[in-house]
């Protein structure tokens, strides 16, 4: 089952990534065997609350979901650091037929992004917004766990949102989300 | 959707957003609500904005979800 859970879990990614052929089996094997040790180490951690196959599954995905990580941070092409803002309107598919319209928002945006964030929070952002890394890739980059990398990303958004407001680009919110 | 719409959606941040460690402890378990129909949403706010806000997360959660979908049938 483990088997045929990784590779529908693949075949499903698949299209996405720039991988297939045999790696792409390969991937599904080496998840479905690394995700039956993690469940053989964490059965007395299963409490029943879900059907036992589907806590079993997460684990699968969870295997595929890193080794895919893994695969992108191996590829040579993948550069943590460079900063290119002239792709920062692609990156949210603003139309460049209506750069008067979004230059400015952009343009504070950067400044934000300088003047706000902290030089651990400011490197994720250009990792993850502005060189399309994937944030599974940047935790294997980073030797850090996707919670932190997200609580990080999560404290920049908020404060870049925060200024945007307060400059005016953005309105406030009516509801609780900021 | 225009970039202005695009990046004030991503930047919106909710507080009741568990993070992951949180939502993927809790994956199987809402997987399994939300294949059932039943409204996990409600009974898991923070996961539900969680697996909205995180990419890697809402992933995962799709791949778990088609799972046990196919594995019903």
């Amino acid at each position: 089952m483990l088997v045929r859970i990784a590779r529908a879990e693949v075949a499903r990614r698949g299209p996405r990534l720039r991988i297939a052929g045999p790696e792409l089996d390969d991937l599904a094997y080496q998840a479905a065997a690394d995700a039956l040790v993690a469940i053989t180490g964490k059965i007395g951690q299963f409490r029943g609350e879900s059907r036992f196959t589907t806590w079993a599954c997460k684990f699968v995905i969870f295997e595929v979901s890193a080794k895919i990580g893994r695969h992108f941070w191996r590829h040579p092409a993948v550069r943590l650091d460079a900063e290119d803002w002239e792709r920062l309107p692609g990156r949210f598919g603003a139309d460049p037929a209506h750069q008067a319209e979004w230059g400015d928002l952009f343009a504070a945006l950067r400044r934000a992004v300088d003047s706000e964030l902290t030089p651990r929070q400011r490197k994720i952002f250009v990792a993850i917004v502005l060189n399309d890394i994937p944030l599974d890739t940047v935790v294997m980059h980073l030797g850090s766990s996707r919670n932190a990398i997200y609580q990080v990303m999560f404290e920049a958004r908020r404060k870049l949102r925060a200024a945007l407001v307060a400059d005016g680009y953005l309105g406030h919110d009516i509801a609780g989300c900021s | 959707m225009n970039g202005w719409s695009a990046l004030d959606r991503f930047l919106r941040t909710d507080p009741r957003d568990v993070g992951c460690d949180q939502a993927m402890e809790m994956l199987h378990v809402y997987a399994e609500l939300v294949a059932a129909g039943e409204p996990a949403e409600e009974r898991y706010p923070g996961i539900a904005a969680h697996l909205q806000a995180c990419g890697p997360c809402g992933e995962d959660f799709a791949g778990l979800l088609a799972a046990v979908r196919g594995e019903a049938h």
